[in-house]
């Protein structure tokens, strides 16, 4: 057998059935595997890095790694967080991968980022649904294979935004995707925005009245791909919210368009070829 | 172990200056019904005209002290029963009310009209319910109240505490309104409207059209803050049409004032379009989601209670919006 030496490998090489099990349930694997349950306000992180990344070493990235994300979420359904990873210019390894875990989440696994060699991306913004006080975990892998975890402390606001659910305004059919491209920054870099009108769904209300849930419909896989280069793949799960947006930073390879490609986990297939032009 | 008492206070005072106006108030204390620390919940309402009370809530947010007290109520009472509009944020303050419409009329509860799904609205419905009362509301809100309701049950319970959480139960209405509906309550009809995505995406308005009286629930705010939670451009397409309903006063669904219609809506289609200019503006800026939050709606900072506590979710339900568009 050959050893999985990286979770965006592992991740990558695990069946779709069992992918979107992960993604959609790693709370109830926790809560059902794991014997005794936990109190309450247990540390939940030691066991779930036991989980996403098993027999694997997690070091201190506060170093490398930064999470960007209000102390209080404002709108629990709409919770900015950007990932920033920060390697020393000297440091030539690259970032092979993040994994975004929202810990006290029914689904705390949210999304694994595997940026594509060389490009250049090193700052990933998207927006995840926070149920409670939470901390939020990111997990970068270096090219090396090493992994480095930081944390930061999350305080879901209550009030009346419940965090899912709501109806689709308009008419824009699910599966529509917007692209953005943003001006160049210093460094030569660029940032893109890709979204994706989809209501991902979690799966985990409950009907009141029948006691069934509600099927899970989320937004599963995105690819990005600049010219004929893959840029960026997301594996995304039901924390990220109603109508999933990325923003990232990349290092423009003088493509002419970008495609992106999903799919839903009801099957659903949705792209889109977006020319450099048009797309600012 | 805990018993309740009820004390019911009637005085009369000066209503509206500079009319000859008197209205009952009838000041209700209820003792022993909640935690110690929640102290009395005293639910005073106020006469409007014949036949119709209101209690003005709190402009606060959901505490243990208040119990939740913070949303506006109604009472209509014609001459065979009686609606009640929305039932406020516990169970202590739905007892509340019903022990004020038995300050007032002997006549049977039979309408409980919930004018939206948030819990400051619905969270006393328990204290109501019974034999010969029905549960009304838009035909959005069951399945609002399915999927939100175990949320709100979890996230308020650090503000209400556990004993009054677990007194709530959610209760959806069996009388759905689809477009709009008509209640008699004998002598004296009621028009419940349901209204496209706004406020929530369950909004109910309901007007007493003999006393050309509006129930607004949360798609009217006075002093307090609007809450988007439906859809801001919803909202804003659905002022006219709101205007142009038949009331000369409106009972907001918060802001301790009755005030004249339309006017009502002025501050609130200004603070609504200042929201709507600023995260277009932002948007358009390529301004990230985050960095964009504090600079949507500054400008009205300073015209509104609790604008701190509802501004930032506002702008950040706004911008998802409008990103869209």
């Amino acid at each position: 057998m050959q050893t999985i030496n990286s979770p965006a490998a592992w991740f990558s090489r695990l069946s779709p059935g069992r992918r979107r099990f992960l993604l959609a349930f790693t709370g109830g694997i926790l809560a059902t595997s794991g014997g005794k349950a936990a109190p309450a306000d247990a540390d939940p992180w030691p066991a779930l890095a036991g989980q996403i990344f098993p027999g694997k070493t997690l070091q201190d990235g506060s170093a490398l790694l930064a999470i960007d994300a209000p102390y209080r979420a404002e709108d629990a359904a709409v919770v900015p967080v950007t990932l920033r990873t920060i390697l020393p210019a000297d440091d030539h390894r690259q970032v092979r991968s993040i994994t975004l875990v929202i810990d006290a989440n029914p689904s705390p696994l949210a999304a694994v980022f595997t940026l594509a060699p060389g490009s250049g991306i090193d700052r990933i913004a998207t927006r995840v649904r926070v149920d409670d006080y939470t901390n939020i975990h990111a997990v970068a892998e270096l090219s090396d294979g090493t992994l480095w975890a930081a944390a930061r402390f999350v305080k879901a606001s209550g009030g009346c935004s419940a965090p899912a659910l709501k109806p689709v305004a308009g008419d824009i059919p699910i599966g529509t995707l917007r692209f953005r491209l943003f001006p160049a920054g210093e460094d030569g870099r660029r940032e893109a925005q890709v979204m994706v009108r989809h209501p991902n769904y979690s799966g985990m209300q409950m009907d009141q009245i029948s006691r069934l849930y509600i099927p899970a419909d989320f937004v599963q896989t995105l690819t990005v791909r600049q010219g004929d280069d893959l840029l960026l793949t997301i594996a995304g799960g039901i924390s990220i919210s109603e109508n999933p947006s990325f923003r990232f930073s990349f290092r423009p390879n003088g493509g002419k368009s970008f495609r992106v490609e999903g799919a839903d986990s009801t099957g659903k297939r949705f792209s889109g070829t977006f020319p450099v032009d048009s797309a600012a | 172990m805990i018993c309740c008492l009820a004390t019911v206070l009637l005085k009369c005072i000066l209503y509206q200056r500079g009319r000859a106006a008197f209205a009952v108030v009838v000041t209700l204390a209820l003792a022993g019904c909640l935690p110690a620390r929640a102290q009395d919940t005293r639910l005073t309402i106020v006469k409007i005209a014949d036949g119709i009370y209101v209690h003005f809530g709190n402009v606060a947010l959901t505490t243990p002290g208040n119990a939740g007290d913070i949303a506006n109520l109604g009472i209509v009472v014609g001459h065979d029963a009686v609606a009640v509009i929305d039932t406020g944020g516990s169970v202590a303050v739905g007892k509340a009310l019903l022990a004020a419409v038995r300050g007032v009329t002997a006549l049977p509860l039979r309408y409980v009209i919930n004018t939206h799904e948030h819990p400051d609205h619905v969270f006393g419905n328990a204290a109501l319910a019974g034999p010969g009362v029905t549960f009304v509301g838009h035909h959005n809100l069951p399945a609002s109240l399915r999927a939100h309701g175990p949320f709100y049950l979890h996230s308020f319970r650090p503000a209400l505490g556990d004993a009054a959480i677990g007194q709530v139960r959610l209760i959806p209405p069996a009388l759905l309104v689809d477009g709009s509906k008509e209640l008699d309550l004998g002598g004296r009809k009621l028009l419940l409207t349901a209204w496209p995505p706004a406020h929530s995406d369950c909004d109910l308005t309901v007007l007493d059209e003999q006393a050309h009286f509006l129930f607004a629930g949360d798609l009217v705010f006075l002093d307090h803050v609007p809450v988007i939670d439906g859809s801001l451009n919803g909202w804003l397409s659905l002022l006219p049409r709101l205007a142009a309903l038949p009331a000369d006063r409106v009972l907001p669904g918060h802001g301790q004032r009755i005030a004249p219609w339309p006017q009502a809506l002025d501050d609130e289609r200004r603070y609504l379009l200042s929201i709507q200019a600023d995260a277009r503006r932002m948007i358009a800026a390529g301004t990230p989601l985050a960095e964009a939050v504090p600079f949507i709606g500054r400008s009205e900072r300073g015209r509104w209670q609790l604008f701190d506590d509802y501004n930032p979710r506002n702008a950040t339900a706004a911008f998802s919006e409008l990103e869209w568009e």
